[in-house]
């Protein structure tokens, strides 16, 4: 059967010949189109490394269905940064030392991208442990996740309001 | 992962036209695509809901009731200003559900679709009768300190683990099926399936029938302002409910003019306490009443193995639930939805 | 070489600051290279079958149905793999554990690999491993501390502890005036890094070249070899990043060799990465146990006697003992002291050292013991742990090499309020009603160092290069490594190139033991000593240097110059003096070990307190661990943000084994019932709030050269009772099996 899909990664208009429809967005993006940086820790949805934006939000790629994203736009961990300038969220993970062994950050920073994206948690500490507890961190470096979103939060805020000023 | 076939339809009526026996409908796929990870699941053929339009609407309306279309992502309904502020406890239920990641994905038709998180129907090498008719049931006897202690079987002790419906069974909610023979409505309480000798059906879904959308009855915002959903669970979050609550009142002056109470992750479906809503009627709030309700609620309760526990969880959860309503919904969603930890949990 | 150049011991320019991590954008980028990252050309995906039964055997598979999946290019069943050439079943070397590479049908636990499946695709091999549906003569499961027969340990080899015994045991218990006699039980716990293991084999010839999480990478490619029947020169690891290891890493598994022998046999690149659920059984796991705790104090609440038994589970085919007696070694100063081991076989894959090996397990229940042992003396538990505080090391005698865990109770009570804790339990509750509960551990962890070897280059430009194999699981060896060179170099931070992670450089040991910034960072800074020498060798030697002729005058190397002390006008910079002697690249080596007689001289420990306040729901029991601080105190801390991060890191893994981790085993089948991330707790991020890190410093001159101790694990131990002990304080009621669940505070209650 015929499977193919278009899909806009990062940016870039993918055609994507799929000769199976067992293929997960996280196994197309690391085994098929060479972009790594998504990670795989559970691939049942249990742990959050994988998760990317699908039309700008969060999901686990691991139970989604590359077959299904037929004019999707998906983000990664590979398309947040502009060029050399990282993004807010990747600053502050690194300032805050948010991570330990990096193997979740991918996906912990694409979940706080979402996050805050969804508007729901603002910088308040609680809300956002609740919104990130779909990232599991195995090196347990929650405290400097938690302090690093906040901080991102902030600044985006502030950014936003310059920006509408 | 067997190999399948895949379609996606444009319309219901494609939908159901492409649906023969070992097909299965595709909403958000969380729970679908992983059981057919393990292989507990194995369809032959996919029909992607996805591309159908019309099944993605939220309507509140004026008298208390609402639809909701069965494409509708759980975020999206839980954070639909007018939906969450007529139906807080839905909203606190689907928020205290999985993670962010997956409540984006999952759909309300999907979520009540919901297979038990049972680890010997997940395994596809344990005899499970619920996976294969026939095989028996590996959790009797097994490992089983999370299962069913109200209206479980010898053939199957199996829990539903979905916190969404468990509000909506106390709020009686109407969930709407189409199938070639037309369209009908569902009521919740008939929606899900006790297990008894046929512990494979789990809905009263006919095979080929679809869930379009999902119905709250007029009158049931009335109970907007007293109502809760709590849930209990091994950690603060990202975990299945170990037992869960779901009361709501409508109080009319200090009187309890109409209770609805329902429980989760006890049975293989949300457990609606009749006989402790006819209870709570006309009274009013008191920690005594509140007790005696959760002892209505909990009867019959019988262990199924390991779990004698959850009965005396399932009391005091039913109980600290109304108590919760009876102080008042609170203004905003807790930081920590349906948790003990969070705010609003202790009246 | 000069005596009279004085190295710098200026800690404070590089090491000593928080500098942030130096593979940072690496990693927030999705550019940092985990094991399966890696994709070479006409790469084939393995997936192997893992065993349903735990004891057993195989009778049939369904090759056919497998090998007719499109895609499908083989499949590995006992019929037809080869031999591995070296014995998979002996233990040639001393990490070694025996593994099962297909070499016949049974089945000796659960998840034990029983066939291998190479695919075109990765969706191709899984569904080719599923249509093998094996088929099993089971034979009924040995599981758990009660399902064989105990039996007595020789100790003295790897994993295996042996009983040790300070002191009159019997006089000490006769002696005792109140005494407590405890037993505590511990699950099965598994590592889970977020990272499966994971191995990308590519083979040329007799040569194999592999990307493959290891913690000991140099040593690896011995091992390697072994089994693979090649020299570990023929073998090369690449592992610059490892996604968490925790013990799991530092030892050969056999999915992984089988991998590399299936590359080499069906002559293309193979990728294998475990899925989650395969985790739980080949890949090593923190044993059960079962400890016995007695203290006797006398009218004064000090310790007559603190004698400690575990029993502990170990596989039927290899030997690996949770050594958890041996957390009451070192700590407390006691009339007498025993720490007594004994195993139980079963049918489980083998244990292996997990994050604090021993000492997690045994502070579980030692801290626990002494809460407990407090209590019935009617003292406030740190009072009580300061009254038996060592001096010197209990049983050797022997004094400490630093210890300053006086400092780390008192800091840490400050900083919690410790101070206003009620001696009851049971009377604390929170504006909501909650139960709040305060408790208290120590923490104690060795200090070992290993062998290891380092190369520093200083180069015409004056930059620096330093090189070793070392591991980074997240530990941060990538930045405070090359905080120790640079310093040891004399050149800021960002004029050192450190390459690390690739077994072709210098052997930098095993990342383990809390032990690898002591050991690689001590062979780097031997290196960088080594170079400087010889550069200002040539300097003084050179009649164009402004240093030549500097004779007894000290020289310092600072900032990519020499400096003669007390002269500023005389100095002279690294590349200038590389350009006047040939324009070459200069070259240091050096090494780290610690001497026997350093061991044998001093006790050399990290130490700490924990504090820990939970709230308790007072009639649901779920528990939340409110705040933790916690107290260290581990020598010099080369980098306090990563130090910091690890020690919070320790201490989140002691809130999991309190609160959440646990394999829960079907005692029929023998099989792990909760073998995924759903069911296997660990903490989430919402479990975390309120945690505190401070860091003690000790001025150690005798632990190495760089005074360095090491963060890394101590962090569990302490925790784990700290957070029982709170929850004892908030309900009353105490629990002896871990992890402390809702139903059991529940039933405690009742």
């Amino acid at each position: 059967m015929s499977l193919s899909i278009s899909l806009t990664v990062n940016g870039d208009r993918c055609d994507v010949d799929l000769d199976d429809p067992r293929v997960t967005l996280l196994d197309l993006l690391r085994e098929r189109m060479a972009l790594p940086g998504t990670k795989k820790g559970c691939d049942r949805g249990q742990c959050g490394a994988c998760t990317v934006l699908v039309n700008g939000r969060r999901i686990n790629s691991c139970l989604t269905l590359a077959v299904t994203l037929n004019g999707a736009e998906v983000t990664t961990i590979e398309g947040l940064a502009a060029g050399e300038d990282l993004h807010p969220v990747q600053t502050a993970f690194i300032e805050h030392d948010g991570f330990q062994c990096g193997y979740c950050t991918p996906g912990q920073i694409m979940s706080a991208v979402g996050l805050i994206a969804e508007g729901q948690a603002g910088d308040d500490a609680e809300r956002i442990r609740e919104g990130m507890s779909g990232n599991l961190c195995r090196c347990s470096a929650y405290h400097g996740i938690t302090e690093a979103v906040q901080d991102a939060a902030r600044r985006m805020a502030s950014a936003d309001e310059r920006k509408s000023a | 992962m067997k190999r399948f076939d895949y379609s996606r339809p444009a319309s219901v009526a494609e939908a159901l036209a492409a649906w023969q026996p070992g097909s299965a409908w595709l909403g958000g796929g969380t729970n679908l695509v992983d059981l057919m990870k393990t292989g507990a699941v194995m369809p032959d053929r996919l029909i992607d809901l996805a591309g159908i339009p019309g099944l993605e609407d939220i309507e509140v309306s004026d008298d208390g009731s609402a639809r909701i279309g069965a494409l509708v992502r759980n975020s999206d309904l839980a954070h639909d200003p007018a939906f969450a502020a007529a139906f807080p406890m839905v909203a606190e239920a689907i928020l205290a559900g999985a993670s962010g990641q997956l409540r984006n994905a999952a759909t309300v038709g999907g979520n009540l679709m919901q297979r038990t998180r049972c680890a010997y129907f997940t395994d596809p090498s344990s005899a499970c009768n619920k996976r294969v008719p026939g095989s028996g049931c590996a959790a009797v006897g097994g490992v089983n300190g999370t299962h069913a202690v109200l209206g479980w079987s010898d053939s199957c002790i199996a829990t539903n683990p979905s916190d969404f419906a468990v509000p909506l069974a106390a709020l009686g909610a109407v969930v709407s099926v189409e199938g070639s023979d037309g369209r009908r409505e569902i009521p919740f309480s008939e929606f899900h399936r006790l297990p008894g000798k046929t512990p494979e059906i789990d809905t009263a879904l006919d095979p080929g029938e679809l869930i379009v959308g999902l119905r709250l009855p007029a009158g049931a915002a009335a109970f907007r302002g007293h109502s809760r959903y709590l849930k209990l669970r091994d950690r603060t979050s990202y975990a299945f409910a170990l037992v869960s609550a779901a009361a709501a009142l409508r109080m009319e002056g200090d009187t309890i003019a109409e209770a609805r109470l329902a429980l989760g992750a006890v049975a293989a479906k949300p457990w609606r306490a009749a006989e402790a809503e006819a209870l709570l009627a006309g009274q009013s709030p008191s920690p005594e009443l509140f007790t005696r309700a959760a002892e209505a609620a909990t009867g019959g309760a019988t262990p199924s193995g390991d779990n004698d526990h959850k009965i005396e969880l399932a009391r005091r959860i039913a109980a600290r639930a109304l108590t919760l309503a009876a102080a008042g919904t609170p203004a905003r969603m807790p930081a920590l939805p349906a948790s003990v930890h969070g705010d609003n949990a202790h009246a | 070489m000069p005596d009279t150049v004085q190295f710098p011991m200026r800690f404070g320019s590089s090491s000593g600051q928080p500098v942030t991590r130096r593979d940072g954008i690496a990693k927030v980028t999705g550019t940092a290279t985990f094991a399966a990252d890696n994709a070479p050309a006409n790469l084939l995906h393995a997936v192997y079958v893992s065993a349903a039964i735990a004891r057993g055997t195989v009778t049939s598979m369904d090759v056919e149905a497998a090998k007719a999946h499109p895609g499908v290019v083989e499949v590995y069943t006992p019929d037809n793999v080869p031999p591995l050439p070296g014995d998979a079943s002996s233990k040639p070397f001393m990490f070694a554990f025996r593994f099962e590479p297909l070499q016949d049908n049974s089945v000796r636990y659960a998840n034990q690999p029983i066939a291998l499946v190479l695919a075109e695709t990765l969706e191709a091999a899984t569904e080719g491993a599923r249509l093998l549906a094996p088929k099993y003569a089971a034979e009924t499961p040995r599981i758990g501390l009660d399902g064989n027969a105990p039996f007595e340990i020789e100790g003295g080899g790897f994993g295996l502890p042996g009983t040790t015994v300070h002191g009159d045991v019997e006089a000490g218990h006769a002696a005792a005036e109140a005494s407590v006699d405890l037993t505590y039980e511990t699950p099965e716990q598994y590592h889970n890094a977020m990272e499966m293991h994971a191995v990308v084999a590519e083979w040329d010839g007799d040569h194999v070249v592999l990307d493959v999480p290891s913690q000991a990478l140099v040593m690896s490619c011995a091992a390697y070899g072994y089994y693979l029947g090649i020299p570990a020169e023929n073998v090369t690891i690449r592992c610059p990043y490892l996604g968490g290891g925790f013990g799991s890493k530092a030892a050969l598994n056999g999915p992984t060799v089988l991998a590399i022998h299936a590359a080499r046999l069906i002559g293309r690149p193979v990728k294998l990465m475990l899925k989650r659920d395969q985790m739980f059984g080949p890949v090593f796991h923190r044993g059960a146990t079962r400890q016995r705790v007695r203290i006797g104090v006398d009218g004064d609440a000090r310790m007559t006697v603190l004698d400690h038994e575990s029993l502990a589970v170990t596989s039927s085919f290899d030997d690996f003992i949770e050594s958890a007696a041996n957390a009451s070694q070192g700590i407390y100063s006691a009339g007498a002291l025993r720490s007594a081991h004994k195993g139980v076989r079963a049918d489980v894959g083998t244990p292996g050292p997990m994050r604090a090996p021993g000492e997690a397990s045994g502070s579980a229940a030692l801290e626990s013991a002494m809460d407990e042992m407090a209590e019935k003396a009617g003292i406030d538990p740190l009072e009580f742990r300061l009254r038996n505080y060592a001096e010197t090391e209990p049983g050797s005698g022997k004094p400490y090499s630093s210890k300053a865990l006086r400092e780390c109770y008192a800091q840490g009570a400050e900083r919690f309020g410790w101070s206003r804790r009620p001696l009851a339990p049971r009377q604390m509750t929170d504006e909501n009603g909650m139960l709040v509960g305060w408790g208290m551990g120590t923490a104690l962890f060795a200090a070992p160092m290993f062998a290891a070897k380092a190369r520093a280059v200083i180069r015409p430009d004056g930059t620096g290069l330093v090189e070793t194999a070392a591991a980074d699981m997240g530990q941060g060896a990538w930045t405070v490594l090359a905080q120790i060179a640079a310093d040891s170099l004399g050149l800021p931070l960002d004029m050192v190139e450190f390459r690390s992670g690739a077994s072709t450089l210098p052997d930098a040991g095993v990342a383990g033991g809390s032990g690898h910034t002591a050991t690689a960072g001590g062979a780097l800074h031997a290196a960088g000593q080594d170079v400087v020498a010889r550069l200002a060798e040539m300097a003084t030697a050179d009649p164009d240097s402004p240093l030549h002729g500097a004779g007894n005058a000290t020289i310092v190397a600072r900032d990519g110059r020499f400096w003669v002390e007390g002269d500023d006008s005389r100095s002279d910079g690294f590349a200038d003096i590389l350009a006047r002697n040939g324009g070459a690249e200069i070259e240091g080596t050096g090494g780290a070990n610690r001497p026997q007689e350093a061991g044998a001289a001093h006790a050399m420990y990290a130490h700490g307190a924990v504090f820990a306040e939970v709230k308790v729901d007072p009639d649901l029991f779920q528990t939340r661990v409110t705040r933790l601080v916690g107290a260290f105190a581990a020598g010099r801390i080369i980098n306090p943000k990563l130090a910091e991060s690890q020690l919070m890191g320790g201490m989140i893994w002691g809130l999991s084994f309190a609160l959440h981790e646990e394999a829960k085993y079907d005692m029929r089948t023998g099989r792990v019932v909760n073998g995924d991330l759903a069911g296997y707790h660990v903490p989430v991020n919402a479990d975390v709030k309120g945690l505190e890190v401070i860091t003690v410093h000790e001025d150690d001159p005798y632990v190495n050269p760089l005074g360095i101790k090491g963060v890394g694990e101590i962090g569990i131990t302490g925790t784990v009772g700290a957070i029982a002990n709170a929850i004892w304080h908030a309900t009353g009621t105490r629990i002896r099996r871990f992890p402390v669940r809702i139903e059991d505070l529940l039933a405690g209650s009742r």
